[in-house]
């Protein structure tokens, strides 16, 4: 009996070691912006619960060194808010597609005791940042906020002294409506303000703004909102005060055309309820995967962000991306082979 | 008489001295592992700044603006940013610093109650840079904006205190940075104070002079060189400090007298910057950083050899 069994024990045990061999878990490894970073890492605990051998790492290392990995090709994918140059896609030799996998606004968060509500209109907000408008029951101010005393406090600005995605989208967003912006200061992840205090990271300026009364820096929706900060409400192009919400971003976002490649930042919205600032973060993937359990795991991951995933967006701060932009999204990841 | 069996006679003993000695050959490769450690830091470093050296060359160090975007760099405000929250950090520790070392040595108070200030004092730098920098936050700049709003409306036009007052700001970071050397200082002018010979203390005593005149006129001048060597040291370690001062000096880019507004430092514009750069900036960073280096090892290489030349001048009293 036991020579007869022995040999079909071992049958039974390869058999099941090649079984669970054809189920062993695909791991992927990602780095990139911090702004996105709770949102994918959300995603990445949700889909593991749906597909529990798929396991999505993603290192919140900041959009630029995200970027220096993708290009050496360390990672499996990378994130970032100012998606990739043309130079910077020209160095990686896979080559690259960029899908836009959600997106947020950028606020202004105040701290001013007793006031709850602030209107500043395009002028006030480029002066503040610029230095020009020094307290804040400035006239200029005061007048676009009828009903509302305004403190007798100078007002503090508070900017990112890292190099950020979120620098690279306001001062983009100040160049296109302000041309004393863009001669004096310009647009980058780094640029260097007239005036005001620098803190590292979201953390940092929402630090600064709930330290002192007074202070007013620009923010990710999700940090102002979680942390309990008032945002102000900005004149868009229209000329109408709009305040930071889903609604006003996605409409925001609705309006933008985007282009063959998914890079457009929309600097200065035209809508008459679009937010001013607002902008999409990017996944970044390589046109060719060689590891064919890789790309079909890294595929269902984006799949599921676009869709099942963007009913986390709303409630950690982002805005949930509009269908068309999903359609094209997907559109994209389709030509991933 | 025959030799007992278990001495070596000495032909065994010339060729065990005579033969490879492992021990010597272990710890020259640590010595040398050490040093050549140093110089490939800064080979690499100068090798990362070159093309920035090249480009901007000693102007480097004395323009003040500092703008990736439009690729212009300069390091003059946190040259002077260094410079000037180093500088307030001794003067606000050294006088604090030497007090303490004085008490120590002298027989005040108690033996055991001297030992546990002294371990108190020296438990101050055990204490990680983060921790001091979150402290700095809750506890110094409430403190700093007061005094700020205060200073601005009496002594407003001296341009120390000009402009509005910050909690994140020059004085902010310098009161911090004042605490985290202070146990360097006492420490080594402690070492010093002890140091002086007994004969000298005696023979002021001897002489006539009251206990602080015995202190105040003989003992600290002839420490004088251990404390000098103590601050130098501190100032060393003020000049490198990252963390702490990047969380509380505000990181502005632009040159200002007062020392209630945000300024910069070399240390805290590597941490900012250096994760999100690219290209031209990356070398301009590598080059600041050159510049603290060889800075922080010059003020440390004074300290020590101020250190080291005393010790053998005073070295023949006893």
């Amino acid at each position: 009996m036991m020579t007869t069994s022995l040999p079909k024990a071992i049958l039974a045990v390869s058999a099941l070691a090649l079984t669970t061999a054809a189920h062993a878990d695909v791991s992927l490894s990602g780095a990139g912006a911090s702004f996105p970073a709770p949102l994918y890492q959300r995603w990445s605990v949700e889909f593991n619960k749906l597909k529990p051998d798929i396991q999505v790492n993603y290192q919140s290392v900041g959009s630029g060194a995200g970027v220096k990995n993708f290009a050496q090709g360390v990672v499996d994918f990378a994130a970032s808010d100012a998606a990739m140059s043309d130079e910077e896609i020209a160095k990686v030799a896979k080559g690259v597609v960029m899908i836009p996998a959600t997106a947020g606004s950028i606020v202004l968060a105040y701290n001013l005791p007793g006031v709850t509500e602030l209107k500043l209109s395009r002028d006030n907000y480029v002066d503040i940042f610029l230095g020009k408008l020094k307290k804040w029951n400035d006239p200029a101010i005061a007048k676009n906020n009828p009903g509302v005393t305004l403190p007798d406090l100078p007002i503090n600005v508070a900017y990112r002294s890292d190099g950020s995605g979120t620098t690279f989208v306001f001062t983009k967003h100040l160049a296109a409506i302000s041309k004393a912006w863009d001669d004096e200061v310009g647009s980058d992840k780094s640029v260097t303000f007239p005036v005001g205090v620098g803190g590292k990271g979201n953390e940092g300026v929402t630090a600064l703004v709930k330290q002192t009364p007074g202070t007013i820096g620009y923010v990710e929706y999700g940090y102002a909102h979680g942390n309990g900060l008032s945002s102000a409400s900005l004149q868009n192009q229209a000329g109408n005060f709009v305040a930071p919400t889903a609604e006003s971003g996605a409409a925001t976002l609705a309006s933008v055309q985007l282009p063959e490649n998914l890079r457009i930042w929309p600097t200065d919205p035209t809508g008459a309820n679009d937010y001013p600032i607002a902008t999409f973060t990017w996944l970044l993937l390589y046109k060719q995967y060689d590891d064919a359990a890789k790309l079909k795991a890294l595929k269902e991951f984006v799949t599921y962000g676009l869709t099942d995933g963007q009913k986390f967006a709303d409630e950690l701060g982002y805005i949930p991306l509009p269908p068309e932009v999903v359609a094209k999204a997907q559109a994209a990841l389709e030509t991933v082979k | 008489m025959s030799q007992p069996a278990n001495r070596a006679n000495s032909d065994e003993i010339e060729e065990f001295r005579s033969g490879m000695d492992l021990f010597r050959i272990l710890c020259w490769v640590a010595a040398v592992a050490a040093v050549a450690t140093l110089a490939w830091i800064i080979a690499e470093i100068v090798q990362s700044a070159w093309p920035a050296m090249q480009k901007f060359g000693f102007e480097f160090l004395t323009t003040s603006s500092w703008q990736p975007n439009r690729e212009r760099f300069g390091v003059a405000p946190f040259l002077i940013g260094t410079a000037v929250s180093s500088f307030i950090a001794i003067l606000l520790a050294c006088p604090l610093g030497v007090a303490i070392a004085i008490f120590l040595s002298e027989d005040f108070l108690p033996l055991p109650v001297r030992q546990t200030i002294r371990f108190v004092v020296e438990m101050l730098a055990a204490i990680p840079s983060v921790v001091y920098g979150l402290w700095g936050i809750f506890v110094v700049i409430p403190i700093i904006q007061v005094f700020g709003t205060w200073a601005t409306k009496h002594w407003g036009d001296f341009p120390l205190f000009a402009g509005p007052a910050y909690g994140n700001s020059m004085l902010t970071a310098s009161v911090v940075l004042a605490i985290m050397i202070l146990p360097t200082i006492t420490a080594i002018s402690r070492s010093a104070l002890v140091a002086v010979p007994k004969t000298l203390r005696e023979g002021a005593y001897a002489l006539g002079a009251t206990r602080w005149e015995a202190i105040l006129g003989v003992i600290l001048p002839s420490a004088a060189p251990g404390v000098v060597a103590g601050t130098i040291l501190g100032l060393g370690r003020a000049m490198g400090e990252t963390m702490a001062v990047a969380m509380l000096i505000g990181n502005s880019s632009r040159l200002t007298w007062s020392l209630l507004s945000p300024a910069g430092t070399l240390a805290g514009l590597l941490a900012n910057q250096f994760g999100e750069a690219e290209g031209l900036q990356i070398s301009s960073l590598m080059y600041a950083a050159l510049i603290l280096v060889v800075l922080t090892l010059f003020v440390n290489m004074a300290g020590e050899w101020v250190l080291r030349y005393f010790q053998k001048k005073t070295a023949g009293i006893r």
